[in-house]
């Protein structure tokens, strides 16, 4: 039996609420929020912390191979996988390869996967943009998903079977963006939307034909793509009933493109119970469906991070912040310098430590050193420490500041001193934080960010967060500070 | 292994400082020119009389060229000598161990900074190529953390010592008020300190170190010719050096309400200068206030307060200029700027004019003491180095 071992999403925690943007532009916006990357993610870190939850809830799952696939790439030319693989803490046979460019490939991936053989860490991610006032800013959302695929073995039982899938491909332009533009442009609404409609019932009923089931056994279905109107026309024409169509995230965390599929199969597989039977149906170029049978292991599961608790714990960003994120607004710096570029060479020799968070603990003291070092602070052996991961220890704020002077790519920087659960400290920036709400005491755990960027060169490194106490589910969408 | 000292072995014969301050008008040679010459004129000796050269300068240039350029030395041996923000000590220090070691008869230290070319707020540190993980904090993020666990520490109200770190700003400008080469020649009121735009944590502008262009110099010679070039020498007592690890960053037992740096280095100056009760026999003290809480802090390191007491000495006027042991006469780091090179000898600067009776009579300290301290630090808790000096005008 072959199909997921585990998934997890990533939703960023800051949110656009849509009515925000008519209030400062006068014209634009709608109703619900959007997820908004935080200036310090980007696909890279996002897919890295999906990864990160996805494996975590599966500690025997060794991937043979890291996918990563996105429309909105940190690097061309270079691999982005790379960076997944490192941050991952993966070991050098672990192939990692980049799927890039185009809004199908998120799904391509997975489906490729579901045939594939190995165990495979698939990360989505996607960034999207657009024009002040227009419908992708408003509409689009940031995100990522992880999806572990692999045969069904000890200690990472598949929890969901691959049953089938089916595709249907043409060649239209309804959607696309040149490289480095930052929009995409988009055809008139109606024509991809006669489009969309019978390419993805052709591959659905492609999916359901070699799955052998009907679609009346299909408990639940998620329909995805970034022609919203499409993919609602497409569900009605299936006559998929409010109880069985999945929610889409699209009032919450809107279409976050190449990694939607991941992201709302994600949140469906969290609730779903063994027997259930799931479509996921992707509309881009064509459109590419599958169809996967929830198993009984799925009962011992246990999501580390479910997206739904991910949707109901974002707080606000305001409009002006969000745009200046997105460097469709330029606000005055910090009269600081900008910081230099990472040296290669510096960065490749660190690259347990810049990546992974891996520091090293004195055998003799064990005293633990952040980052590693050869020569113990306490009792001065040389050469005698182990590597020790920090990425997933929790850790208490000791004591705090906020830097208004200091270079930031959003000011002020919130820096905090950490102790970690079982040892070791280390003077950490803050993130997704409001410094007013900080106090001396308080949990942070550690997240994989994208310091700053010069020369073209983006700087990879950890920061903490808040640990947030989740509210209830029921509070979902409403924003909280 | 133990650490001498060489009490009574040198002797400063000379010195010269610029004003501080953002002297647009002025390069680094300028300033270089202007300190050095000041301080040949003091000794009564011209450049050709002083075998050999340290210039402190954190990052004005490179080089002991960056010296010998501007003064025209030709064929001498002139160093640069880099150690954060103690540079200028380090400078001093150098050059009064090659003379007590014998290998010269007259040595030099100029400390130079050009810090207002930059274009920049604050100092900005340029650092090697590297990995991108290293903190990106200014020096007022790091010194704002101690406020904080000082007061949680020993149970000060945070408005409280708001108060006291605005008592010491205050002493800093009333000062320096008085001293005509100073970059802030004002008094500023406690209300004033206190309502300022915040930079770091709760640290406004006024608990911050004036940034400033400056140069120092001093003439060291053997003790036993110092009578040579002047009839009211400074003796050097001690000079001592400490350097952390840098692990107070990375070990949980360190509390950002101390800095065992300035400790240390306290400890082996009062050994080399046989001083054990500081607080009664210096006449005054020069101590790196890079900012509020760092003056406050250094108060106990350097053994002058209990610990957990600085702050009700504060503000019992005990570091005031007419107090018991008057800290920062000259106004110190706040009010008299610190660039970086020059600060170290800046610190000397002070000792010089008020040990001999020279220094303007609003700030001239009267004390029969003869005795007074420097102490200059570099970087941040938990990563520091720290230099204190003693120096005396009686030799013996």
């Amino acid at each position: 039996m072959r199909g997921i071992i585990s998934t997890a999403g990533y939703v960023p925690y800051r949110r656009l609420a849509r009515s925000s943007v008519a209030a400062f532009l006068g014209a634009g916006g709608g109703k619900g929020t959007r997820a908004v990357a935080s200036h310090d993610e980007d696909t890279t870190t996002m897919g890295v912390e999906a990864g990160r939850s996805a494996l975590r809830a599966v500690p025997a799952a060794a991937p043979s191979s890291v996918w990563f696939a996105t429309a909105t790439p940190a690097y061309l030319d270079k691999t982005n996988a790379t960076a997944v693989h490192a941050a991952l803490r993966m070991p050098s046979d672990v192939g990692a390869l980049d799927l890039g460019g185009a809004l199908r490939s998120g799904m391509g991936a997975l489906m490729t996967a579901m045939t594939g053989t190995g165990t495979v860490l698939v990360v989505l991610s996607d960034q999207r943009d657009g024009l002040p006032g227009g419908t992708d800013e408003c509409f689009g959302g940031d995100g990522a998903a992880a999806v572990v695929v692999g045969d069904d073995g000890p200690g990472a039982p598949v929890v969901a079977e691959y049953l089938g899938a089916g595709s249907a491909t043409d060649e239209f332009l309804d959607r696309w963006r040149a490289p480095g533009d930052r929009r995409s442009r988009t055809w008139e609404e109606r024509f991809g939307e006669t489009r969309y409609v019978p390419l993805g019932r052709e591959a659905w009923a492609r999916a359901l034909k070699a799955a052998g089931v009907e679609q009346a056994e299909v408990t639940t279905v998620a329909v995805t793509g970034m022609h919203g109107r499409a993919a609602k026309a497409f569900a009605a024409k299936l006559g998929l009933g409010t109880d069985v169509l999945a929610d889409d995230l699209a009032g919450t965390v809107g279409q976050t493109g190449a990694a939607h599929p991941g992201l709302v199969l994600s949140s469906v597989l969290e609730r779903a119970r063994p027997g259930d039977v799931i479509g996921l149906v992707h509309l881009a170029d064509g459109a590419d469906a599958l169809v996967l049978r929830v198993t009984e292991a799925h009962a011992r599961w246990v999501p580390s991070r479910p997206v739904d608790e991910q949707v109901a714990a974002g707080a606000e960003v305001d409009y002006g912040r969000f745009l200046s994120w997105r460097q469709m607004l330029t606000p005055e710096p910090p009269r600081r310098p900008e910081p230099a570029r990472v040296s290669a060479s510096a960065a490749g020799r660190s690259e347990g430590w810049k990546f992974g968070f891996v520091g090293s603990r004195d055998h003799a003291s064990g005293a633990v050193h952040l980052p590693p070092a050869r020569v113990s602070m306490e009792g001065g052996a040389v050469d005698d420490m182990e590597p020790v991961p920090m990425a997933d220890s929790p850790g208490t704020v000791v004591t705090f500041t906020v830097d208004r002077l200091a270079y930031s790519p959003s000011p002020p920087i919130v820096f905090a001193v950490v102790d970690f659960d079982g040892g070791g400290r280390f003077p950490a920036e803050l993130t997704d934080v409001d410094a007013d709400t900080l106090s001396i005491g308080d949990r942070v755990e550690m997240t994989f960010r994208r310091l700053y960027s010069a020369d073209g060169i983006h700087d990879y490194f950890w920061k903490a967060r808040p640990l947030r106490k989740v509210p209830p589910v029921a509070d979902a969408g409403t924003a909280r500070s | 292994m133990s650490s001498h000292g060489i009490r009574d072995r040198v002797a400063i014969v000379g010195m010269g400082c610029t004003p501080f301050g953002e002297l647009w008008d002025k390069g680094l040679d300028d300033l270089i020119v202007d300190a050095s010459t000041e301080a040949f004129a003091s000794a009564g000796v011209t450049k050709h009389d002083v075998d050999a050269f340290w210039l402190g300068t954190a990052q004005s240039g490179m080089s002991g060229i960056t010296l010998a350029r501007p003064l025209q030395l030709e064929g001498k041996p002139v160093s640069r000598v880099e150690n954060y923000c103690t540079t200028g000590s380090e400078a001093l220090r150098a050059a009064a161990y090659a003379v007590a070691s014998g290998a010269y008869d007259m040595a030099m230290a100029v400390g130079a900074e050009k810090v207002k070319d930059s274009g920049y707020q604050g100092l900005n540190a340029v650092n090697p190529p590297n990995d991108g993980t290293g903190r990106t904090l200014t020096a007022a993020a790091m010194f704002s953390m101690v406020a904080p666990a000082y007061a949680e520490k020993y149970g000060v109200d945070i408005d409280q010592l708001s108060d006291v770190l605005a008592t010491i700003s205050a002493k800093n400008h009333y000062n320096g008020a008085r001293n005509p080469r100073a970059q802030f020649r004002r008094e500023v009121s406690k209300e004033t300190i206190c309502a300022s735009p915040r930079v770091a944590g709760s640290l406004g502008i006024f608990d911050c170190a004036g940034v400033a262009d400056g140069a120092a110099a001093a003439i060291v010679v053997r003790a036993e010719d110092a009578l040579n070039y002047t009839d009211s020498p400074l003796y050097i007592k001690a000079l001592a050096f400490s350097t952390g690890s840098g692990s107070g960053l990375i070990d949980p037992g360190y509390d950002y309400t101390h800095f065992p740096e300035c400790e240390w280095a306290a400890a082996d100056a009062y050994a080399q200068a046989g001083i054990t009760d500081p607080r009664r026999q210096l006449a005054f003290a020069e101590v790196h206030d890079c900012f509020t809480p760092t003056e406050l802090v250094l108060m106990e390191d350097l053994g002058f307060a209990d610990r957990g007491t600085a702050w009700k000495e504060v503000l019992a006027g005990t570091f005031a200029l007419n107090g018991e042991l008057p800290v920062n006469p000259d106004g110190g780091l706040k009010s008299f700027g610190h660039p970086v090179g020059a600060s170290g000898l800046r610190m000397f600067f002070e000792c010089w004019l008020q040990l001999r009776g020279e220094a303007t009579p609003e700030r001239q300290i009267t004390s029969d003491k003869t005795l007074a301290l420097t102490h200059n630090l570099g970087g941040y808790p938990g990563e520091m180095v720290s230099f204190v000096s003693v120096v005396g005008t009686q030799r013996g």
